[in-house]
C-alpha cells in the first residue's frame, strides 16, 4: 500500500498536511508535526508586517463537546520573514522528502515576485496563494478581498504563474455565493491547483457580561474566520462543485475545512481531493491526532482493496447530482428495532412535532415503544437521526426498484404537475391530525 | 465480621458514615449532564412522586443556569435537595432511566439534583417569597417534610402559617430518623433554614400537642389544621425479656447515632431484628459504629424482605451477616439482654410455620428491633370525626388530603404508615393546595 501522492508536482509521504495556520508557524512546530506523521504542512502565511492583538480565538462547545467549531481573528505571521525562510530551508534538510509549501499574501506585484523569490530560495516545494483570509487582512484589501473579486484574483494569479518556478496552489475563500466564479478565475490565470476552503466569516458567542463577541479584545470584537468540525459540510459541497465542473475538474484540489478523523480524509478524497488539510484538530489534540487518520485510511484501503488514494479518488463524484435527477418513484420507510429501543421517545417527538406526524405511541400504561405510521412516513429519515440507539430505527426500502422517474424527465415529457398531487403530502395519502389533536394537552 | 473500627472522632465516623451520593463538582454536573437524552414525556419525571421536570432541570445544569434549575427542582418539591440525598433514586427516577435498557449507567439524577440545589442553598439564592397576606391562618402539627412542603405551599398562596414540634429541631425523620449515609445534619437544617428564611416559617419548637384542650385552642384560632405528626416510637414485639435495657428501638437507635454520632457507644455483638428499610439502615449504621459482629435477623426468606435490594447489599457491604427464616421467641439473659432466642420457620402456602424443636440462640449485647413503629392513634383519636383504617393510618381523600373532619388535612407517614421524604414532600404540597379550595382562597 502505498499513501504518497504527487500533488500538482508536489510530492509528499502522505496526503496529510497541515494547513497554514498557528500549528505551521515555526520550523519547530513543522519538524515536530513531520516526525508525528504528517507529510506536508503550509506554512502560515509569510507577508507583510503586521501586530497581532491579544485574545484571538472562540470557539462553539456543543454540549460537552469542544470546539466543534472554531474561529480566530489572528492575521498572518508576525514573525521576521527572515527566520521563516532560515527555518524553511532547515526543516527541508532534516525532511527532503515532506512536502514544505510556502502561504504568501502580499500586495503589490513588485512584492508578489520578491516573495516568490525568497521562499523558492529557501527550498520551498511549492506555494500557497492566500485569498482566503475574512478578518484583518482583508480590510487592507488581501486574502478574502482578493478572493472574492475574481478579475481581482486571476490578475494576481497571473502575476505569480509568470514568476513562480515551483507549483501554485490558489486558495479560496468561502465567503462568496458562488465558488465557481473564483475557482475558475484562478483556473483562467494558470493556477497549478486548488485549495479550500480557508475559514467562514462568523461570531461564535456573545459574551453576556460585556456584550462583547468571541474573542473579546479590551471590551470589543469582530468577525473572525469559523473552522473545526462544524464547516466540513459546507468545504465538502465547495469543493464537489469545482471537482464537478468542467473547467475546473482536472486541477488538483487540496481539501480543508473540519478534517480531523480517517472517515473525513476518505470522504475529502472521495469527493476528488488529492491532499487534505487539517489545522483545528492539531490546534486541538497536538500533532498525533494524524495517528489515528492514518491508521484509518489505511485500514479503509486494506478492505477495499485499494493500493493507492487514486484508486478512490473523486469515486463518489458522480453520485452527485442535482435534485432533480433524483428518483421520484424511490421509497423509503422507517422501522423500528422493538427489541433494541430503549423507550426515549425522542423519534415521536422529533416526527410529531418537527416532522410528519407518522409515529404513535399506543395505548396503554407503560408503553413506550413507539410504531410507525406506514401511510404517514415520507422517509424523510429524522427518527433514524434522533435516536440514541445504534441501528434501532432503520430506513427500509419500499419501492420494487422497477419505476424510475425524474423531475427533470417530467420537465422534458411536458409532465409537470399543476396541482399538488403528491401522493406522500399532508391531507392526500397521509393524514393530518385535527384541531383537537393539536390542542389535547393543553392546561 | 465488620470492615469497620469504632470511630472516635468525628473525622472518623465521617469516613465510615462516608456519604454515599457526594456532591458533584462543576465539571462533573457537566460531563453528567450532557449525557441526557431529553426523553419524551420522561420516564424518570413519571417515577417521581413529586413529578419534577428531571430533563429539564439536567438540560438548565447543562446551559449553566444554575438557578433556574434549582427552580425547576423547588417549585415540585419544596424538598428538593434532601430528596436528591434521600430518595431511593435507584428504584425511582434513575430506575426509570432509559440508559438502563441499554446496559449504559443511569443519569446520576440525585446527584445532578443536589448539585442545583446546593446552588442556591449554599450561595443563600432566594426563589421564592410569602404571597400577600390572605387573612387566614393555617396550624401545622409536626415539622417533618410533609409540614415543611405543606407550609411553604400555603406560604406561597398568602396563608398565615404556624409549625407546632415537639422536638427542638424542626425536620422530623429527615434530621432524625435518617442513615448517617445518606445525608449530614448540616444539610438537612440547612435546606430547611434556607426555607424558613424565604418563606417566614414560624416554627414554634419544644411545644408537642397532646392534650384535647390544646386542639380545641389550635381548633378555634386556625382556619383549617395539617397533621404532619408521623408515626411514633417503634412497637412492641411482644417478647419474653423486650423490656430489657439492652433492647432498643431501631427509630431511637438511628436518632441517637444522628445525635451523638462518634460518641455513641456500640457494643461487639449487635442483633437486628426486622426485614425494612429501616432494619437495614440500623445494621448498617451498627456496623459503620465499630460493633464487631452484627446479625440481621428476619423471620421470613431474603425474598420476602421488605427492604429494598439496594439497601440490603449496602448492609451485607458494611459486613452485615443475615439470618433469614428465624422468628424471634425471646430475649434471653439476667438482667442485661445476652442473646436472642429464635425459632426456624418455614413458609407453607404463603404461611408461616415454625419448624418444633429447631430453636437456637444468638449471643448479643445489644438487640435493635425494626418491627415497626406505633401509630399515634391515641393522639388521633382525641380529633372529633377523624377515621383512622385498620392499620391506624388517617384516612383522607387523595385529591386533596383532607381527613374526614373537613378541617383536618393532613400527609406524611401519618396517612401513608411510612414512606419516602419524597412521598410526604408530595402529599404536604397537595393537602396544602387542598386547603386553598377548602378555605376557597
Amino acid at each position: 500500500m502505498d499513501l504518497s501522492i504527487d500533488f500538482a508536482g508536489i510530492k509528499s509521504p502522505n496526503p496529510f498536511w497541515l494547513a497554514s495556520a498557528p500549528p505551521t508557524n515555526s520550523g519547530y512546530q513543522v519538524m515536530k508535526a513531520f516526525d508525528a506523521g504528517w507529510g506536508g504542512a503550509v506554512w502560515k502565511t509569510l507577508g507583510v508586517p503586521v501586530i497581532n492583538v491579544s485574545s484571538r480565538y472562540g470557539s462553539i462547545n456543543y454540549r460537552n463537546t469542544r470546539m466543534a467549531g472554531f474561529n480566530n481573528i489572528e492575521l498572518i505571521t508576525d514573525r521576521p520573514l527572515a527566520d521563516n525562510l532560515r527555518e524553511i530551508e532547515e526543516v527541508k534538510k532534516y525532511f527532503p522528502n515532506h512536502a514544505v509549501i510556502a502561504s504568501l499574501m502580499v500586495e503589490t506585484k513588485e512584492e508578489w515576485i520578491q516573495i516568490i523569490k525568497d521562499v523558492e530560495n529557501a527550498g520551498a516545494d511549492g506555494i500557497e496563494l492566500n485569498f482566503g483570509c475574512p478578518h484583518g487582512m482583508c480590510e487592507r484589501g488581501m486574502g478574502s478581498a482578493v478572493g472574492q473579486e475574481p478579475a481581482v484574483l486571476k490578475t494576481i494569479v497571473e502575476w505569480v504563474m509568470e514568476a513562480a518556478n515551483i507549483p501554485v496552489i490558489t486558495k479560496l475563500t468561502p465567503n462568496i455565493s458562488h465558488i465557481v466564479d473564483p475557482g475558475l478565475a484562478a483556473v483562467q490565470g494558470g493556477t497549478d491547483a486548488l485549495s479550500l476552503i480557508n475559514t467562514i466569516k462568523s461570531i461564535v458567542g456573545i459574551d453576556l457580561e460585556t456584550y462583547a463577541p468571541y474573542p473579546v479584545v479590551d471590551g470589543k470584537g469582530t468577525n473572525g474566520g469559523y473552522c473545526g468540525p462544524a464547516v466540513k459540510p459546507i468545504a465538502m459541497e465547495m469543493i464537489k462543485e469545482l471537482a464537478q465542473h468542467p473547467e475546473i475538474k482536472n486541477t488538483p484540489i487540496s481539501g480543508i475545512g473540519g478534517v480531523e478523523t480517517w472517515r473525513d480524509v476518505v470522504e475529502f478524497i472521495l469527493l476528488g481531493a488529492g491532499s487534505v488539510q487539517v489545522c483545528t484538530a492539531a490546534m486541538h489534540y497536538g500533532f498525533g491526532i494524524v495517528r489515528e487518520m492514518e491508521a484509518g485510511l489505511k485500514q479503509f484501503m486494506r478492505e477495499k482493496g485499494y493500493e493507492t488514494i487514486y484508486d478512490f479518488k473523486g469515486k463518489a463524484l458522480p453520485n452527485i447530482t442535482e435534485w432533480k435527477h433524483l428518483n421520484l418513484k424511490h421509497k423509503v420507510v422507517a422501522e423500528i428495532d422493538e427489541t433494541k429501543c430503549v423507550g426515549c421517545d425522542l423519534c415521536y417527538i422529533a416526527c410529531d412535532d418537527g416532522a410528519h406526524q407518522a409515529i404513535r405511541i399506543p395505548e396503554g400504561i407503560g408503553n413506550r415503544i413507539p410504531e410507525i405510521i406506514d401511510e404517514n412516513c415520507v422517509g424523510c429519515n429524522l427518527c433514524s437521526l434522533v435516536c440514541p440507539v445504534e441501528e434501532c430505527i432503520t430506513m427500509v426500502k419500499r419501492d420494487d426498484g422497477t419505476q424510475h422517474v425524474t423531475w427533470n424527465e417530467k420537465t422534458i415529457a411536458g409532465e409537470v404537475p399543476t396541482s399538488f398531487d403528491d401522493d406522500r403530502a399532508g391531507g392526500k395519502g397521509h393524514f393530518v391530525p385535527t384541531v383537537q389533536d393539536a390542542l389535547k394537552h393543553r392546561k | 465480621m465488620s470492615e469497620y473500627k469504632k470511630p472516635t472522632s468525628t473525622t472518623e465516623f465521617e469516613k465510615n458514615f462516608k456519604i454515599k451520593k457526594p456532591l458533584m463538582n462543576q465539571t462533573e454536573a457537566f460531563y453528567e449532564s450532557s449525557r441526557c437524552l431529553y426523553c419524551y414525556d420522561a420516564p424518570c419525571v413519571q417515577a417521581c412522586p413529586t413529578g419534577i421536570d428531571i430533563p429539564l432541570f439536567i438540560k438548565q445544569i447543562n446551559t449553566q443556569n444554575l438557578t433556574g434549575s434549582a427552580r425547576t427542582i423547588f417549585e415540585s418539591n419544596w424538598l428538593g435537595n434532601a430528596c436528591g440525598k434521600i430518595c431511593p433514586t435507584g428504584v425511582l427516577c434513575e430506575g426509570a432511566c432509559v440508559y438502563n435498557h441499554q446496559d449504559v449507567p443511569p443519569i446520576q439524577i440525585g446527584r445532578l439534583q443536589n448539585f442545583a440545589t446546593t446552588h442556591v442553598i449554599k450561595n443563600d439564592i432566594k426563589l421564592f417569597k410569602p404571597g400577600a397576606d390572605n387573612g387566614k391562618k393555617i396550624a401545622i402539627i409536626g415539622s417533618g417534610p410533609a409540614s415543611i412542603a405543606c407550609a411553604c405551599e400555603l406560604r406561597v398562596m398568602g396563608f398565615a402559617v404556624d409549625i407546632y414540634e415537639a422536638k427542638a429541631k424542626p425536620s422530623g425523620l429527615t434530621v432524625y430518623g435518617i442513615a448517617a449515609y445518606k445525608i449530614t445534619n448540616d444539610e438537612v437544617v440547612d435546606e430547611v433554614a434556607y426555607l424558613e428564611k424565604q418563606m417566614q416559617l414560624n416554627f414554634i419548637l419544644n411545644t408537642p400537642i397532646t392534650t384535647k384542650e390544646q386542639l380545641d385552642k389550635i381548633e378555634n384560632d386556625y382556619d383549617a389544621v395539617f397533621l404532619g405528626v408521623g408515626i411514633g416510637p417503634t412497637a412492641s414485639l411482644n417478647l419474653e425479656g423486650e423490656e430489657k435495657d439492652n433492647v432498643v428501638g431501631a427509630v431511637e437507635f438511628i436518632e441517637e447515632v444522628r445525635m451523638k454520632q462518634h460518641t455513641l457507644a456500640v457494643p461487639p455483638k449487635v442483633v437486628v431484628i426486622g426485614g425494612g428499610n429501616t432494619a437495614m439502615d440500623a445494621a448498617s449504621q451498627a456496623a459503620r459504629l465499630g460493633a464487631d459482629e452484627v446479625t440481621l435477623a428476619y423471620r421470613r426468606s431474603k425474598d420476602r424482605m421488605g427492604a429494598y435490594g439496594f439497601e440490603y447489599d449496602l448492609a451485607i457491604s458494611a459486613g452485615v451477616d443475615s439470618l433469614f427464616e428465624a422468628q424471634p421467641v425471646a430475649i434471653v439473659g439476667n438482667g442485661k439482654a445476652t442473646g436472642v432466642k429464635f425459632i426456624k420457620t418455614k413458609s407453607v402456602d404463603g404461611k408461616l410455620e415454625y419448624i418444633d424443636g429447631s430453636e437456637f440462640t444468638v449471643d448479643c449485647d445489644l438487640v435493635i428491633k425494626a418491627t415497626g413503629q406505633a401509630k399515634m392513634a391515641s393522639f388521633l383519636n382525641l380529633i372529633d370525626g377523624l377515621e383512622l383504617d385498620s392499620r391506624k393510618r388517617i384516612v383522607v381523600n387523595k385529591e386533596n388530603y383532607q381527613t374526614k373532619n373537613p378541617k383536618y388535612f393532613a400527609g406524611g407517614d401519618a396517612v401513608n404508615g411510612g414512606a419516602e421524604v419524597v412521598n410526604a414532600a408530595y402529599e404536604g404540597k397537595v393537602a396544602a393546595n387542598g386547603i386553598a379550595v377548602f378555605l376557597k382562597v
